[in-house]
């Protein structure tokens, strides 16, 4: 309980900034289904998910989590359902009846995208600097100058040294990597950001300064956050709600501390106390 | 006729709780039932009774943590009542941002971050100014005998009880109107435990409601305007 404390402390201060004079949610998801012909990838998933608020999916591997999380982030169609999300002019918007490019736009401005396996979100030919400041191109950069001082500063707020910054990621650790990818995500301002198992393929110390810092930065820029993640930890330091599905479905769901402190479902409470103490 | 000049600032009623464990055959274990107490402004009142009575779970059902079966928590937030029992989510996050603040005697340390700016941190989240916030902190800390050469240290390396002392000093930096404490003064010595007590005292002096779980029964008698005994409540 008292870790979730902690990110209530953290995180809320910014939910709530956010909130005032916002009532209304950023992002609104209505009956999302996703089947894969007579086989459930994920069935009737609504949820709304405010301005500065961390939800957490969880549950084990082809619970749906991540067909989810695809169809949310717009690379898979759904079959059926609503997706709607509060453009920067305060219209909710269906994302599927968005154009290509108002899409694309999205994806590279206002939504972010932390892959677990960070060579999917970096380009591993360019250098670090290039990886931070083609999204800034992308919103329509032009200044050599400030694009590389901006890259620059992102990559110390991810900790990476400034002497790296013509270096490639192929010649970074995991946990580096990963970091430039959240700093090449970060750098747009974006107002959302999808992140899948982003610990995942990490040492466990490399993982606990990775959300250290993530933590600090959500915080900090008052993001909101549908992270997915079968680490209940994870979850409990980052998120403010979760979501537990199983199967296709969403079986439980509401306050983080309270799911993981007092869960109600069979499936949760097996999760939970399967759960190495330390 | 109280209430008129000392609105409850927590109204408990009809609370019952049971847990169901599913993982060994759904075995039913009741905690409490028919619970109801209020605590105004500037009381602190004491949860009694045995250990297994309850106390812990029904104070972290006021706080949100745990779910309520049936029956009403309803904390008064400004001018709004807000019912933590149906309570979103996200309404009680937002309580627990301004009104609702919780005591433990453990810290879950935040790595890397110094003692001193946890403590701070927690005044600053409820808009008191930086300046202002670190003097709180460093008063607090130096109340409780945190050695003042390890507030820039992040507490991981601290001892038991130096930790303790600073999630104390965290816990009473915030301007909570409604102050949870689950054993503060547990396994302090005896200074420590004055420091404590004195906070409290100052903390009621202020209008604060405080609900509390105290074992050590000198502290109890001293600091505590009202007993209830979760016995009363056994389902």
């Amino acid at each position: 309980m008292m870790a979730a404390q902690k990110a209530d402390a953290h995180l809320a201060a910014s939910a709530v900034r956010r909130d005032d004079g916002e009532e209304q949610p950023l992002l609104s998801v209505t009956g999302l289904t996703k089947l894969y012909g007579t086989r459930v990838g994920c069935r009737d998933v609504t949820f709304d998910l405010w301005p500065g608020e961390v939800l957490a999916v969880v549950g084990e591997s082809g619970s749906g989590k991540s067909t989810l999380l695809a169809m949310l982030s717009t690379r898979l169609p759904p079959t059926s359902g609503t997706i709607r999300y509060a453009m920067r002019d305060g219209v909710l918007r269906d994302i599927g009846a968005l154009t290509e490019s108002e899409r694309r736009r999205l994806m590279r401005t206002d939504w972010g995208f932390v892959h677990q396996d960070p060579t999917q979100g970096l380009r591993m030919g360019v250098s670090a600097g290039a990886n931070v400041g083609e999204r800034l191109m992308a919103v329509g950069a032009r200044h050599y100058g400030n694009i590389r001082d901006s890259a620059l500063d992102w990559l110390g707020r991810v900790e990476i040294e400034a002497d790296r910054i013509d270096d490639r990621p192929t010649s970074f650790s995991g946990g580096m990597r990963q970091r430039l990818q959240i700093a090449r995500n970060l750098v747009s301002g974006p107002r959302l950001v999808y992140m899948d198992e982003p610990t995942g393929g990490l040492d466990v110390s490399v993982q606990a300064r990775l959300l250290d810092l993530l933590r600090g930065l959500v915080a900090d820029l008052g993001l909101a956050v549908v992270i997915v993640t079968h680490d209940l930890a994870v979850a409990r330091l980052l998120s403010h709600r979760i979501m537990v599905m199983r199967q296709g479905v969403v079986i439980e769901e509401g306050l983080t501390d309270r799911v993981l402190d007092d869960p109600r479902e069979p499936y949760t409470q097996l999760l939970v106390s399967s759960v190495l103490q330390v | 006729m109280d209430r008129i000049e000392r609105p409850d600032l927590l109204a408990v009623s009809g609370v019952a709780k049971t847990f169901t464990m599913h993982l060994i055959g759904g075995a039913l274990l009741p905690v409490v039932r028919d619970v109801a107490f209020h605590v105004a402004g500037g009381e602190c009142v004491a949860l009694g009774g045995p250990s297994g009575a309850g106390k812990s779970s029904l104070l972290k059902m006021v706080y949100g943590n745990y779910r309520v079966d049936s029956g009403s928590i309803v904390v008064r937030d400004g001018r709004e009542a807000v019912d933590i029992a149906s309570a979103s989510p996200r309404r009680i996050i937002r309580l627990r941002q301004t009104t609702i603040g919780y005591v433990s005697q453990f810290l879950r340390v935040i790595p890397r971050v110094p003692a001193l700016e946890i403590v701070a941190e927690a005044a600053r989240a409820q808009g008191v100014e930086a300046g202002v916030a670190r003097q709180r902190a460093q008063a607090l800390l130096t109340a409780l005998s945190v050695p003042e050469r390890l507030w820039g240290l992040a507490p991981a390396t601290f001892s038991g009880g130096e930790q303790q002392r600073v999630n104390i000093a965290r816990g009473f930096a915030g301007n909570f109107p409604l102050l949870l404490l689950d054993e503060p003064t547990a396994s302090l010595d005896a200074k420590n435990r004055e420091a404590v007590i004195r906070l409290i005292d100052a903390k009621k002096a202020e209008g604060v409601a405080l609900v509390g779980i105290f074992h050590d029964d000198d502290v109890r008698r001293r600091v505590a305007d009202r007993e209830i005994d979760v016995t009363r409540f056994a389902a």
